[in-house]
């Protein structure tokens, strides 16, 4: 029940794109098409549970005052957490590539641009902050990436319906997609009267 | 642009090129993730833009001095290491200093080192110039950046708390909290970018070649070509 709590939450109540504002690049620029934000919000969580877990790893073995070292490195989170989520990125599309060639294809495209999603990064750092316990940290990852899945689709339906539309001139493009997201926002901020309990 | 692109390059032309021609936030829109989380208030967006600023001119400097010595391929590693020094640095000392700032920015400091414009101008600038300029540049950046989301948590601070750096103009009965929600932050931007649309200002929106969304390989930047995917 609890983890069912924390990925309610961390998907719903607080989701990272629309409440917490991280990945919002990815948001706006990969959600022309349903099926592009598929694969984007996919390969998102992909990489995200991935990086979670092995940021985790390395945050209690080597950072935390327990580790390893017995000193507290924690300082070093940033630094330590940014190069492991490139060279995750890196080896995964290798190895996409090399043994499963279907999922590389569907994936491929969008890893590269990962790296600099700020939510792989922003749920690697509050894991490690708040979370001591790796399957609560895993669940908070799996709700916060499938919160980024359920918008980045939500708003490239809505981009779909709204092709045709008539739109005033100067609205065109950014600013009816912003528009859309401000809208999604309030319907999300109806979300934080759930009772979880 | 493209007709500025022989000009030579000027210490202060780098710095005015920041901060009008080719500013972050409200031509390139580059860097939408701090724009958005931290312009609740103008107190936030002025701590949030002086630290940018900060890690991007000392990240500037440092890029254009080994870039001499930087191997193409491992370019990247090289940045994000660099980058992440510097954030880190800044992160100590707005703790040590201004810990209320530190409260309410947050993990978005750390986020500093996924910001598009540190990583933007590394790549189309930085790598490729002097240092003077880099310098010049990420001061201009920096400002420009500063700029732009002063601008728009002066709006969204306005009329959400009626106040602007704490300093109260609306009365209580006439504000809208939505704009220092998390809503209001797009309604504010979206605003901005169809008022320039309207006026025809240059943006990234109102072009083609707008944000590839790959802040590693950035190409918003006049006669910036990218030369090899290092990979």
């Amino acid at each position: 029940m609890e983890f069912i709590v924390i990925i309610i939450s961390a998907a719903l109540i607080s989701n990272v794109v629309l409440s917490r504002f991280l990945g919002i690049c990815a948001f706006l620029g990969v959600s022309n098409k349903v099926e592009t934000a598929k694969g984007m919000g996919i390969a998102v969580i992909f990489v995200i549970m991935m990086a979670t877990a092995v940021t985790f790893g390395i945050n209690t073995m080597f950072l935390e005052k327990t580790g390893v070292f017995g000193i507290d490195l924690t300082y070093l989170q940033t630094i330590a957490f940014i190069l492991v989520i490139a060279c995750l990125v890196q080896f995964l599309e290798m190895f996409l590539k090399k043994f499963i060639p279907s999922l590389y294809k569907a994936l491929g495209i969008y890893l590269p641009l990962i790296t600099t999603n700020c939510a792989v990064l922003g749920v690697a750092l509050t894991v490690a902050q708040d979370y001591s316990n790796f399957a609560k940290g895993m669940a908070y990852a799996l709700g916060t990436s499938g919160g980024f899945c359920i918008s980045i689709i939500l708003m490239a339906s809505i981009r779909e319906k709204i092709e045709g539309n008539d739109i005033p001139e100067s609205f065109k493009g950014k600013p009816i997609v912003l528009i859309i997201a401000c809208l999604m926002a309030i319907a999300f901020t109806g979300f934080s009267n759930l009772n979880l309990g | 642009m493209a007709d500025t692109k022989e000009k030579k390059l000027t210490f202060f032309g780098c710095i005015f090129n920041g901060i009008i021609p080719e500013n972050p936030i409200l031509v390139l829109m580059i860097g939408m993730c701090p724009t958005l989380a931290v312009t609740t208030s103008v107190s936030n967006a002025i701590g949030m833009g002086l630290s940018t600023t900060a890690v991007l001119v000392a990240s500037n400097a440092l890029i254009s001095l080994v870039r001499g010595i930087t191997p193409d391929r491992v370019r990247i590693p090289i940045y994000i290491v660099i980058v992440a020094s510097f954030v880190t640095l800044v992160e100590f000392l707005i703790k040590a200093y201004f810990p209320a700032l530190y409260e309410s920015l947050g993990i978005y400091i750390p986020l500093i080192v996924v910001n598009c414009i540190i990583f933007g101008r590394a790549e189309a600038f930085a790598g490729k110039n002097n240092v003077i300029n880099s310098i010049g540049d990420g001061i201009g950046m920096g400002l420009g950046f500063t700029l732009g989301i002063i601008i728009i948590s002066a709006i969204r601070e306005l009329i959400g708390s009626g106040s602007i750096y704490g300093f109260t103009f609306v009365p209580e009965n006439y504000r809208a909290a939505l704009f220092v929600l998390p809503p209001g932050a797009f309604l504010v931007l979206a605003f901005l970018t169809a008022i320039q649309n309207k006026l025809r200002l240059p943006s990234a929106t109102n072009k083609k070649d707008g944000c590839n969304n790959d802040c590693l390989h950035c190409t918003l930047h006049k006669g910036t070509t990218n030369v090899e995917e290092g990979k």
